[in-house]
C-alpha cells in the first residue's frame, strides 16, 4: 500500500516544479511517471523561455499583450496576467537552482528574439533550453530526496464522493498493479502529439493525462487549437527550433523569395506560429514549395554563430538530413507540435474535481488560447507547476484521512486482464496510424467542414475497431505492448475531443483556420469550447462553451 | 529498404531467465535509423520485443543499446551508416548494467553513480534578487557536460566498469566536472577531494577513450576526467596512488626515455604501504612465471636524450 499527501503524475518541468514546491512546504510528495524524469518530453523544448524582466526595461504588460495577441484573443487575460507578472522571478529562480543560461557581456542573463514579440525576452541555453532546465530540476529532485515511481503507468484516477483520492497504476518493471492513495493529485503528464502523424512530439506524448481527467468528468477546453510548428523536418517531423528564425534565419520559397513579406511585412519570419505555418502551407499548396517543403536558410549567420548558438540544430540537420546548415538551407514544413487545449483549470491549477490539479501541456489555464507563442510553454510549466503545487498543499490541509477504498484496483486488474485475454486481432499500431493520419488530414493547418467531418468519420471507424485489437505480449515484466494498447485508448479520447471542438467552432481563430469561414467572429465565438465525456451522446462527447476573461485588452484585428 | 537485425532477447520470467538471439527482417524507408527499424519490428512483427525510446531526436537519452558491439543512441544511428551493404545488424542491451528484459536495462547502476557526486549546485549564497553574475565564457564552458542526456552509453562501454563495478563511472565524473567548473558552486575543493577517493574515484579511469568514442553528444567524459585530475592536483590533492602513479610515469620516462614499470608499481602504491606492497608480490611472481617481469633496475632507451628534449619543448610551449 502506497500513500502520499500529494501525488504528481509526470516528471517533466511542470511535475518537477510542482514537486519542489510541495516539498518546500513540508508535505509528503511523490512523482509517478511512465518514463524516468529525465526522459520526459520537456527535453525537446529548444529555443528558450520567455520572461519580461522589469528591472531591464521590459514590462510584463508587454509580454502579456503579445501573448494575448498571439492567442488571437482566446487566452483568459486574468491567467495571462498571472503568468507574465510571475515570469521574471520564475526564470531567475531556475538560474539560481543551477541552469546555465546564456549571458551577456555584463555577466547577466542574455536574451534572443522569438516569434510574435518585438522585444527580445527569451532566455536560453543554446538550442537545448528544455533539456538544460529539466536536468537542473532533476538535480533539485535528487537534492530534496524526492520519491519517484519511475516507469509506473497510471491507468485510472480514483474518485470517491466526487473527490480525487489517488490512482491505480502498473509498475512496468514488475507488471504488478498497485493503488497509490493521495489527498491531492496533480496531473502534469504532458501533451497528446501522437494523436497526429507526423508530429514533433516524442512517442510518449499520448494524452494520458488529458484522457484520465476527461474520463472522470473534467472538461477538456479548446482542444481544436492544435499548433503546427512552421519548421519541422520532412517525414520524421523532427523539430527545428524557432530559435533559428529568432537568431535571423530566413524562410524561402522555391524562387528564393522571403515569402513572409506578403503576410507579415512587419514581423516577417517572426510572426506568430499559426501565421507562419499558414503562409508556408500556402506557398507549398500553390506550387512554390520544393517537394512539399520550404527552405530555412541560416547561411548568412555564419558557421561559428550557428555552432555556438544553435549547436543542437546543426547536429540534427547533419545527423538526420546530412545537411550542413552553414552551407545549405534546410527543407522544412509545418508539423503538429503542441496542443493549446487541455484540462480546464483555474490559475491555481485546480479542476472542477476537488483534489485534482493540472499543469503544463496537459492543462489549459488558458494562457495560450488559439495559438501559443514560442518559449511560452516552458514558462507555463514552471509558473503553473509551482502554483498548482502551492495550492495543492493548501487544499490537503482540509482533507482528512486517506480513502480506504480498494475496489478500483480489482476492477482495473480485471479490465487489463480482459485486454490481455482478447483473441488475436488487429495490431494496436495499425489502428493508431489510421487514427493519427486521419486527424492530420482533417484537422490540419487549414480545415473546413468537409475535412473535419472526414476526421469524425475516420474516428468513428477507429472507435469501432477498438474492441478488436489484441496484445501480443502476455508477460508481466516491462510489457510495453500492453501499455501501447492503453495509450491508444487515451489517444482516442483526445482525438474525440479535438474533433468535437473543431466542428463546434464556426469561425477562424488562431490555429483553427477554416477555409470555409475565414473570419474571426468575436460576437459569437469569443468563447472557449468545453468537451465533456458523455456516453449518452452519439459522438461520446458533449460540448459546452464559456466566456473568455477579458481584463484590459479589447480584441482587435490581429496583424503582424 | 530491407534491414536485417539479430536481436539479443532476454525473458526473466522464463525459468529463472532465458537469453536467446532472434533474427528479424523489416522493410523501412532508406533514410531510416536503427530505431525506426526496431520500432517496425515491435509494431509489425513482434510485439513482445521490449525496448525504450521516446523522442526520436537524440535528446531524451532513452534508446542507448549496443549496435555491432558498441553502445549507440539508435535514434541517431542511420541504418545506411552501420550497414551500407545490407549487412545484418547485431543489437544487444547496453553493457555494465543489469538487463531487465530484452533491450531494457536497469537504470539503477547509472543513477546510483550519478547520485554519488552530489549532482546539484551548492552555492555559498543565493542572491535575494536577480541572478548570479558570471561570465558567459565560464557558463558556455559547462555546456560540454550539460549536453549529457544520461543515455548511459559511456557507462555501457566503460572498460573499467567491466572489471570494477565500484568505479564511479564516466558519466558521473563528467557530471561532477560540471559543478567543479561552475563559478556559482562553492564546494569545488570538497568535491575534488571526494572524487579523489581511491575507492572508485577519478584515478581509476584507464584512459581507454571508449567513453569519448561512444558518447553521442560530444561530452567526451574522459577529457572531463583528465580536467578533474589536473584540478585535483592543482588544489593540492596529491597524496593518492593516482597522483603518485602519474608523477612516477612522468619522471621515469623523462629520465630513461622509457617506462620503469617496477618503479611505477612501487611509487604508485607508496614505498611504505606494506599491505599494498604485499599485494604486489603475487602479481610479480605471476609475471615472472610468464617471463613478463620488468627488469628491477631500469635501462635507458637509446634515444632517451631526444625524449628529454621533447619534454622540454612541450613544457616550454605550454608555458
Amino acid at each position: 500500500m502506497y500513500e502520499h499527501d500529494v501525488l504528481i503524475i509526470g516528471g517533466g518541468l511542470a511535475g518537477l516544479r510542482a514537486a519542489v514546491e510541495v516539498t518546500r512546504a513540508g508535505a509528503d510528495v511523490a512523482v509517478i511517471s511512465k518514463v524516468h524524469p529525465v526522459r520526459s518530453h520537456s527535453n525537446a523544448a529548444q529555443g528558450g523561455i520567455n520572461a519580461p524582466l522589469t528591472d531591464r526595461g521590459d514590462d510584463w504588460e508587454g509580454h502579456a499583450y503579445d501573448t494575448i495577441k498571439g492567442s488571437d484573443f482566446l487566452a483568459d487575460q486574468d491567467a495571462v496576467e498571472v503568468m507574465s507578472s510571475e515570469a521574471g522571478e520564475a526564470v531567475l529562480e531556475l538560474e539560481r537552482m543551477g541552469v546555465i543560461f546564456s549571458r551577456g557581456e555584463d555577466g547577466k542573463l542574455g536574451t534572443r528574439a522569438f516569434g510574435g514579440q518585438k522585444v527580445a525576452r527569451t532566455f536560453f541555453v543554446g538550442a537545448i533550453t528544455g533539456s538544460a532546465i529539466l536536468h537542473v530540476l532533476f538535480e533539485q529532485s535528487l537534492k530534496l530526496g524526492l520519491n519517484v515511481y519511475e516507469e509506473w503507468f497510471v491507468t485510472k484516477l480514483i474518485i470517491k464522493g466526487g473527490v480525487c483520492r489517488g490512482v491505480v497504476a502498473i509498475d512496468l518493471k514488475t507488471g504488478e498493479m498497485h493503488t497509490i492513495k493521495a489527498k491531492a493529485v496533480i496531473m502534469a503528464a504532458g501533451g497528446a502529439g501522437r494523436v497526429f502523424e507526423p508530429s514533433t512530439n516524442a512517442l510518449i506524448c499520448t494524452g494520458d493525462g488529458l484522457s484520465l481527467a476527461y474520463q472522470v468528468g473534467v472538461p477538456l477546453m479548446d482542444m481544436e487549437m492544435i499548433q503546427y510548428h512552421p519548421t519541422t523536418l520532412a517525414r520524421t517531423g523532427i523539430l527545428m527550433s524557432e530559435a533559428a528564425r529568432g537568431e535571423g534565419a530566413y524562410l524561402l520559397n522555391a524562387a528564393g523569395e522571403r515569402f513572409m513579406e506578403k503576410t507579415a511585412p512587419d514581423y516577417m519570419e517572426l510572426a506568430s506560429r499559426d501565421v507562419v505555418s499558414r503562409a508556408e502551407q500556402t506557398e507549398i499548396d500553390e506550387g512554390r514549395g520544393i517537394d512539399g517543403n520550404v527552405l530555412l536558410d541560416l547561411r548568412h549567420l555564419g558557421r561559428d554563430f550557428i555552432e555556438q548558438r544553435l549547436g543542437y540544430l546543426q547536429e540534427v540537420s547533419v545527423e538526420f538530413l546530412g545537411i550542413d546548415m552553414a552551407e545549405q538551407p534546410v527543407p522544412v514544413q509545418p508539423g503538429m507540435h503542441y496542443i493549446m487545449g487541455g484540462i480546464k483549470t483555474d490559475v491555481d491549477g485546480a479542476t472542477n474535481v476537488p483534489g485534482l490539479y493540472a499543469a503544463g501541456e496537459c492543462a489549459n489555464v488558458s494562457v495560450h488560447g488559439a495559438n501559443r507563442l514560442g518559449a511560452n510553454s516552458l514558462l507555463d510549466t514552471v509558473v503553473f507547476g509551482r502554483r498548482s503545487g502551492a495550492h495543492a498543499v493548501e487544499y490537503i490541509k482540509s482533507v482528512g484521512a486517506h480513502s480506504p477504498a480498494q475496489e478500483d484496483l480489482a476492477s482495473e486488474k480485471s479490465r487489463l486482464q480482459a485486454l490481455l485475454d482478447r483473441p488475436k486481432g488487429e495490431r494496436v499500431a495499425t489502428i493508431r496510424d489510421d487514427m493519427a493520419r486521419g486527424m492530420t488530414k482533417g484537422i490540419g493547418v487549414f480545415r473546413d467542414q468537409a475535412s473535419m467531418e472526414g476526421a469524425l468519420e475516420n474516428l468513428a471507424n477507429v472507435k469501432s475497431r477498438m474492441g478488436g485489437f489484441s496484445i501480443e505480449n502476455k508477460g508481466k515484466v516491462f510489457n510495453t505492448d500492453l501499455m501501447f494498447g492503453l495509450e491508444l485508448e487515451f489517444m482516442v479520447d483526445c482525438a474525440e475531443a479535438v474533433v468535437a471542438g473543431a466542428l463546434t467552432r464556426e469561425e477562424s481563430r488562431g490555429a483553427h483556420f477554416r477555409t470555409d469561414i475565414t473570419e474571426r467572429d468575436d460576437e459569437n465565438w469569443l468563447k472557449h469550447t468545453l468537451m465533456y465525456k458523455d456516453e449518452e451522446s452519439e459522438t461520446g462527447v458533449r460540448v459546452e462553451t464559456s466566456d473568455v476573461s477579458i481584463t484590459q485588452w479589447e480584441p482587435v484585428k490581429r496583424v503582424y | 529498404m530491407q534491414v536485417k537485425l539479430k536481436v539479443k532477447r532476454f525473458d526473466p520470467a522464463d525459468s529463472g531467465g532465458k537469453t536467446w538471439w532472434q533474427e528479424y527482417e523489416v522493410d523501412v524507408h532508406p533514410d531510416s535509423t536503427v530505431l525506426d527499424s526496431l520500432i517496425e519490428v515491435r509494431e509489425q512483427a513482434d510485439g513482445t520485443l521490449a525496448m525504450r525510446c521516446a523522442c526520436r531526436a537524440s535528446i531524451c537519452g532513452s534508446c542507448g543499446m549496443k549496435v555491432n558491439g558498441s553502445a549507440k543512441l539508435v535514434c541517431k544511428t542511420r541504418v545506411l551508416d552501420v550497414a551500407p551493404n545490407g549487412e545484418q545488424l547485431t543489437i544487444e542491451p547496453m553493457g555494465n548494467q543489469h538487463v531487465v528484459r530484452d533491450l531494457v536495462i536497469s537504470l539503477d547502476t547509472f543513477f546510483n553513480q550519478i547520485n554519488r557526486v552530489e549532482p546539484f549546485l551548492q552555492p555559498s549564497f543565493v542572491p535575494e534578487k536577480g541572478e548570479y553574475t558570471a561570465s558567459n565564457e565560464s557558463m558556455e564552458n559547462l555546456l560540454t557536460s550539460m549536453n549529457c542526456i544520461m543515455c548511459g552509453c559511456c557507462v555501457s562501454d566503460c572498460t573499467v566498469l567491466e572489471v570494477d563495478s565500484n568505479f564511479i563511472g564516466p558519466a558521473a565524473l563528467a557530471k561532477a566536472w560540471r559543478f567543479t567548473e561552475d563559478p556559482r558552486d562553492s564546494k569545488r575543493d570538497e568535491r575534488l577531494k571526494a572524487l579523489n577517493d581511491e575507492n572508485g574515484g577519478m584515478w581509476d579511469c584507464t584512459r581507454c577513450m571508449k567513453c569519448v568514442d561512444v558518447c553521442p553528444k560530444g561530452v567526451a567524459p574522459m577529457d572531463r576526467i583528465m580536467e578533474l585530475r589536473e584540478a585535483a592536483i592543482e588544489v593540492g590533492n596529491t597524496n593518492t596512488h593516482g597522483y603518485h602513479h602519474t608523477e612516477s610515469f612522468y619522471k621515469s620516462v623523462k629520465k630513461n626515455g622509457r617506462l620503469d614499470e617496477t618503479r611505477l608499481a612501487i611509487d604508485s602504491a607508496g614505498m611504505f604501504n606494506i599491505p599494498r606492497m604485499l599485494d604486489l608480490i603475487p602479481i610479480g611472481l605471476a609475471a615472472m612465471q610468464k617471463g613478463k617481469l620488468p627488469p628491477l633496475m631500469p635501462h635507458k632507451a637509446e634515444d632517451h636524450k631526444k625524449v628529454k628534449e621533447l619534454y622540454e619543448r612541450v613544457e616550454g610551449e605550454s608555458k
